[in-house]
């Protein structure tokens, strides 16, 4: 069923290494996705980057030969600027060509600057999203769905540090632990950074863990760069029953590219030609 | 006396009936189960009704969660208040594409005693304006069932408004419902009135007055304000030589007054009266009383077009 993926978090060592290799090659495709593109989000792309390629490549079970499929492990993106790191794996794993990804934001691509389910269907476009904060809702209502049909399927949805200052996400971790939701993860990329500032500058999220404590989930913490570690966290969940898992993951903005990283202007701007060589030049050492 | 029922009710009692035969069909409120009817549901299938408490936005998003994987959700609670959490129906049901039927109940002024901020009257424009959103308000019980069971295997996402009031039977119990045409109920051709919800009686009960003064003016049943039926609406135009009047229980602004006037003045140019609020807010009252002053009850609707037609 899952050609790309062997639908679990337990790995070992050769395998981790084997996904860190995929991920930095998907930083390279990020990157000249966006310099063709002219604009889009570097820096939450690359933060995101490691656990997005963990979720394609070991953890969900998908078939890109057959997106549909009713069991499918689900993948909401809520965090909607981020998914060209969605696309590179898209490309990697078959869902699109790699051809196609030069066509990010630009008129007719199936690659919408925000993620759009109805054009082309792949894990982390399971949704449309792009407008903060709604998600985690939408993720819940699939994990409901597993649930009336036997936990035929786990969801997974990416969060945005920023975006948690959004009321709705409050909403949907006051009713997830509700729903005893144990087939949902819910993951927090937290970068600190956001269009304005740093998170803990514009609307601090602090103390977070005692928060998420409070409403109920299973709360883990890890190094969101980490590969195994964010594997042994998946793998946690799925172990927790009766309660939804989230998974802070400390990251860095612009990860793997040194001009880029903890750089709160590289949120929403594209590298130029010039800045895109240098990155790549970085990311392939 | 015909039969008076409230479309929520109907509602409610039909929604509990379609799921006995259709197991993907869920059910959600935000904690108003008991007005919108839903509860009737909930009683029967309580593996199937989420109850959201007070959060509508994180409810439809959870719908729209629902019908991606494949289940056939209706999201209910107050029309305004359903609505109002616009950016979610913007995305995560609309352009998503998903099969949700948000339904909004107590529409209209004719909540009455609860004031304005309980009253839809902006739900309309607002729905109507996302590409994909159909937009049904059906004028008695009969039509709600028949509504309801059409909305089991519509696709796409629907927007379902009705009342909280009881509203006087039109149709008989044979009634079929047809999705995007119009219906008329009565003929005429000195002037046409369309429609919709709860102005549909009264409207009938105006053109009785109307025929009594000499009048001869046509009613036709607006249930789908979008898609809406242009050939049917033209026709209709056309027929009572573009005297065209709109009734509703909503802002005349983006409601079916201006979607009767799209279609016209794209298609049919005719002069118009929009009865509707007037670019006002709702207020308490009596819902009697809040349709004498805003012309919407039979005499105030008779009262407006023979105006009209001086």
């Amino acid at each position: 069923m899952h050609p790309v993926s062997p639908g679990t978090p337990r790995a070992d060592a050769a395998r981790i290494a084997e996904l860190e290799e995929i991920a930095r090659r998907m930083r390279v495709d990020i990157i000249e996705m966006l310099e063709k593109a002219g604009s889009g989000h570097p820096g939450g792309s690359l933060s995101a980057i490691d656990m997005v390629t963990a979720l394609y490549f070991q953890v969900l079970r998908h078939d890109p030969k057959n997106p549909a499929r009713p069991d499918r492990d689900r993948f909401v993106l809520s965090k909607g600027h981020g998914v060209p790191a969605v696309y590179a794996c898209m490309a990697e794993a078959g869902y699109v060509s790699r051809e196609e990804l030069a066509t990010l934001r630009k008129l007719g691509s199936r690659l919408q600057g925000h993620p759009v389910t109805s054009f082309v269907l792949a894990p982390g476009v399971e949704a449309c999203t792009g407008s903060l904060g709604q998600g985690l809702s939408v993720a819940q209502g699939m994990a409901l769905a597993s649930k009336l049909d036997g936990d035929a399927f786990r969801v997974y949805c990416m969060l945005g540090d920023g975006e948690m200052q959004e009321g709705q996400v409050w909403e949907a971790l006051m009713s997830a632990p509700k729903f005893r939701l144990d087939n949902l993860v819910a993951i927090l990329d937290y970068n600190k950074a956001q269009i304005d500032g740093f998170t803990r500058d514009v609307m601090d999220l602090e103390p977070l863990e005692e928060k998420l404590c409070a409403f109920n989930w299973h709360v883990v913490r890890i190094d969101g760069h980490d590969i195994g570690a964010f594997l042994r966290a998946i793998e946690e969940a799925h172990g927790t029953k009766g309660k939804p898992t989230f998974v802070i993951a400390d990251t860095v903005k612009g990860k793997g590219v040194s001009f880029m990283e903890g750089q709160v202007g590289w949120h929403g701007v594209a590298p130029k030609r010039e800045e895109a060589q240098r990155a790549i030049e970085e990311l392939k050492g | 006396m015909s039969t008076m029922k409230a479309t929520r009710q109907a509602f409610g009692e039909a929604l509990a009936r379609l799921g006995e035969s259709r197991k993907d069909v869920v059910v959600l409120d935000a904690d108003l189960a008991v007005s919108t009817k839903s509860e009737l549901f909930a009683k029967k299938f309580p593996d199937r009704f989420f109850e959201m408490g007070i959060q509508e936005a994180n409810m439809l998003g959870t719908a729209a969660g629902l019908a991606l994987a494949g289940k056939v959700p209706f999201a209910c609670s107050f029309a305004c208040f359903i609505t109002g959490r616009y950016d979610q129906i913007r995305l995560s049901v609309a352009y998503s594409e998903a099969n949700v039927r948000i339904v909004g109940t107590h529409a209209g002024v004719a909540v009455g005693d609860d004031g304005y901020s309980q009253q839809g009257l902006e739900d309309i424009a607002l729905m109507r304006v996302l590409p994909g959103m159909a937009v049904i308000q059906p004028a008695d019980d009969v039509e709600t069932e028949a509504v309801v069971q059409y909305l089991a295997d519509h696709q796409g996402p629907v927007f379902l408004r009705l009342t909280r009031q009881n509203v006087e039977r039109i149709h008989a119990e044979d009634y079929v419902f047809r999705f995007g045409k119009v219906e008329t109920l009565r003929g005429g051709e000195d002037a046409v009135i369309f429609a919709t919800g709860a102005q549909v009686s009264h409207a009938l009960r105006a053109a009785e007055r109307l025929e009594a003064d000499g009048l001869s003016v046509r009613v036709v049943n607006v249930h789908t304000i979008k898609p809406l039926d242009v050939e049917g609406v033209v026709e209709a135009a056309r027929a009572c030589g573009g005297k065209v009047i709109t009734a509703e229980d909503h802002s005349v602004i983006g409601g079916l007054g201006s979607a009767v006037a799209e279609v016209l003045g794209e298609h049919f140019p005719s002069k118009m009266l929009r009865i509707g609020l007037r670019d006002v807010f709702g207020e308490s009252g009596s819902p009697d009383d809040l349709y004498r002053k805003h012309g919407l009850d039979a005499e105030g609707i008779a009262r407006q077009v023979r105006d009209f037609l001086r």
